[in-house]
């Protein structure tokens, strides 16, 4: 699995990797992982016992717990359910006792539950539940007249409408709308129920009265710590401090540090600490809401920053390294210049998205590898198709100079040909390295870090600053690079290529 | 000595020299004449190891040119192209050096030697620094022919080397080339379409015909002799006025 491109990457790669004496925390993508994730980290650190490694926004449920199991991260915070019905893939769930029998063969435990359950819920507009006396699911069956509105998801999950339906012998039929929108339809009364997450951020906004579910007809998913089983051992005091937090977070709570995340505009960070100051999630005091230029140079831009250049340089090395031979193969070899040109090209016409999924399974990791393999796969295709194109525009007559002082091939290619043709090289690898700004955005979705992790994080609470935080870094470096490869070139290029006017 | 033996070549379908033998002396300086297409180019690129033989071979110095002992032939064999062929990102010095200094030669030989050479050439000095770009037509073809010579060849290819100079440039070369051949006297084979610069720099005048020779010999006896009536004719459309008198 380790090619040549991964050796010259591996120096590089070494502070990515984690220590053994390192405790590793992760998180997912949305909003409620984000918040959980900072408190964790924070609690972590405050045990002053080890060096705390936050991978916020890791990725997905998947990505998490591959990268659990191979020990990238010890823990993070997970949902009973989720690990019931994703990871598990059982068909019913039990208790964290029977959930943890099924977790011990994998070295791992579910432990710590926060307090609150994140399930789904079907809520109501808290004055209209009122005038209607409705406080639970059950009561739905007195008033027919009711107007459901929910989203696609919930109406075909299987633990989701057709099972509310059955366990409480509803007739409703309901319409299907998309969530976003069900928010202001049930605020204008166009409908009267609508699903929701029990810790929906909206819940206090909208003034909306989540019914109970009497017959307990959701799954629940508990909010917990899914860890590596020698966390305790390894990091005993870190463990102590991580155990004060058991039971701590209510629904409520959750869904006031949620609201103030996506609608407030907080940062996790501000929010996780003022929960971890006062033991309870507060409003916000007087600090106001936060500034593109504050967010765009906050405390992680530096880190964000070099993570960035990392993966965008390292991977146009390996390009450079081996993207000039394939073009001077492609350019001598009509044998392999077909298929070298259409290799390179078919790589460039992958998805991104696509080609990490397919890296991460491949490689079965996650992270900085996958990015920059990706990255440097992206970045071949101007490299070879430049290096052949200018190898082969070399005037016939001059490589038959060339060859007729009597140099042998690598000196004509040294002294002659590649000069002669550096114009055309050093303008591909400027356009592999500008789009290599710009695609090492993505690797933020495999949680190898950059830029990308701000506008990741601006996705999931729908925060257009934060998005632009990313953004704007990511196109200021692509243009600087674009000037800095301005100066490479008058100083590379030989000078008696350059555009002259003294013929 | 340079020698053709039985050397044929085509391309496909297309022949661009039938079956050949010419040899070159130590010393002679020999015109390849005739209109384009003619194979005149083939034979030099040929004698370079540039194109190989179809059948026949190729006798540089005594030794067959193969593979293996072509690169040591070609730095025994000086080749000036037409347009001079400079690389233009190197100056003229560094046009002139390259081989030498790939081949390690000592510095101050380097040195004396594009001296001597710009000396003999008539490059000025100052030229030297410079790039192509930057120079004449006429400077180009002395700074080729200076590259050509630097190693001291025993033979010198020169295919059109006035070709692409203005006719007032052009005759003032030809009349330096004619100088500097016989400063040297080494054996020089010269690419042409032009009768009256053939028959000005060279004493042996070869010319061909759709890719053979139809024949060998000094201007006069091409005149006086011509093998066949193409002879008479293709010197009567250049030189109408000497074909008339002899």
């Amino acid at each position: 699995m380790k090619n040549g491109v991964l050796w010259i990457c591996l120096p590089l790669l070494a502070p990515a990797v984690s220590a053994d004496a390192t405790l590793n925390i992760g998180s997912k993508r949305f909003t409620e992982s984000y918040i959980l994730g900072e408190i964790l980290d924070q609690t972590a650190r405050s045990a002053h016992e080890t060096t705390v490694d936050y991978h916020q926004g890791l990725g997905n449920t998947g990505i998490l717990f591959a990268a659990l199991r191979s020990g990238d991260i010890d823990l993070y915070p997970e949902y009973s359910g989720t690990i019931w019905f994703e990871l598990l893939k059982k068909n019913t769930a039990g208790d964290l006792a029977a959930l943890n029998r099924e977790l011990a063969p994998l070295g791992l435990t579910a432990g710590l539950p926060l307090g609150f359950n994140n399930t789904y819920a079907l809520a109501m507009l808290d004055a209209r539940a009122m005038q209607l006396g409705i406080s639970s699911i059950s009561d739905l069956a007195h008033e027919p007249e009711l107007k459901l509105g929910l989203s696609q998801e919930f109406l075909n999950r299987k633990d989701g409408w057709p099972l509310v339906k059955s366990v409480y012998t509803l007739a409703f039929e309901p319409m299907g709308i998309d969530h976003g929108l069900a928010y202001e339809a049930l605020a204008e009364g166009k409908i009267d129920v609508m699903d929701i997450y029990s810790t929906d951020a909206k819940i206090a906004k909208y003034g909306l009265r989540v019914l109970r579910d009497d017959k307990h007809a959701f799954p629940a998913y508990h909010a917990l710590i899914l860890y590596r089983s020698d966390v305790p051992r390894r990091f005993p005091e870190t463990w102590a401090a991580l155990h004060k937090l058991e039971g701590r977070i209510s629904e409520k709570q959750m869904a006031r540090m949620n609201a103030e995340a996506e609608l407030e505009g907080r940062s996790f960070a501000a929010i996780a600490a003022d929960f971890l100051a006062s033991g309870t999630a507060q409003k916000r005091s007087a600090s106001s809401g936060r500034n593109l230029l504050d967010l765009t140079f906050g405390s992680d831009f530096w880190r964000l920053t070099v993570q960035h250049l990392l993966l965008v340089f390292v991977s146009l090395g390996g390009a450079i390294v081996v993207g000039l031979p394939l073009g001077v193969c492609a350019a001598y070899l009509p044998a392999f210049r077909q298929p070298i040109l259409s290799l390179v090209g078919v790589i460039q016409t992958l998805p991104s998205l696509a080609l990490l999924a397919f890296l991460i399974s491949m490689l079965g990791t996650i992270g900085v590898i996958p990015a920059l393999i990706a990255l440097f796969l992206y970045a071949l295709l101007p490299i070879v198709r430049n290096t052949f194109a200018g190898i082969s525009d070399i005037q016939p007559s001059l490589k038959e100079a060339a060859q007729s002082l009597g140099l042998p091939f690598f000196a004509r290619l040294r002294l002659i040909e590649l000069p002669l043709a550096s114009r055309a090289i050093l303008g591909g690898i400027k356009t592999s390295a500008v789009i290599n700004v710009g695609t090492a955005t993505i690797a933020a979705f495999v949680g190898a870090g950059g830029y990308g992790e701000r506008i990741v994080q601006g996705l999931a609470l729908n925060d257009a600053a934060t998005m632009l935080a990313g953004a704007i870094p990511a196109a200021v470096l692509a243009l600087v690079l674009q000037g800095g490869f301005e100066l490479l070139d008058r100083w590379l290029i030989p000078a008696g290529l350059r555009q002259g006017t003294l013929d | 000595m340079i020698a053709l033996e039985n050397v044929s070549k085509t391309y496909g379908k297309q022949l661009a020299l039938a079956r050949t033998s010419l040899t070159f002396a130590t010393g002679g300086i020999t015109a390849l004449i005739g209109p384009s297409g003619c194979g005149k180019s083939t034979l030099l690129r040929l004698m370079l190891g540039l194109i190989q033989p179809d059948e026949g071979r190729v006798i540089f110095n005594g030794e067959h040119m193969t593979a293996s002992n072509v690169e040591s032939a070609r730095h025994a064999i000086g080749y000036v192209i037409q347009d001079a062929g400079l690389f233009p990102h190197l100056t003229a010095r560094g046009n002139v050096v390259l081989l030498a200094i790939f081949l390690k030669r000592n510095a101050s030989w380097i040195n004396e030697r594009v001296n001597n050479l710009a000396e003999l050439v008539r490059l000025p000095r100052e030229a030297l620094a410079r790039f192509p770009r930057e120079l004449s037509g006429g400077q180009r073809q002395r700074v080729g022919l200076m590259r050509a010579l630097m190693l001291d060849p025993d033979v010198l290819l020169l295919d059109e080397p006035l070709g692409a100079l203005d006719p007032v440039v052009r005759s003032a070369l030809q009349a330096e080339l004619k100088s500097i051949f016989s400063q040297l006297g080494k054996t020089v084979i010269l690419v042409t379409h032009d009768i009256n610069e053939a028959a000005y720099l060279a004493s042996d005048i070869v010319l061909l015909r759709e890719g053979r020779v139809v024949q060998r010999g000094a201007l006069g006896e091409l005149l006086r002799h011509p093998a066949e009536p193409y002879v008479k004719q293709f010197i009567q459309v250049q030189r109408p006025m000497v074909a008339e008198l002899r």
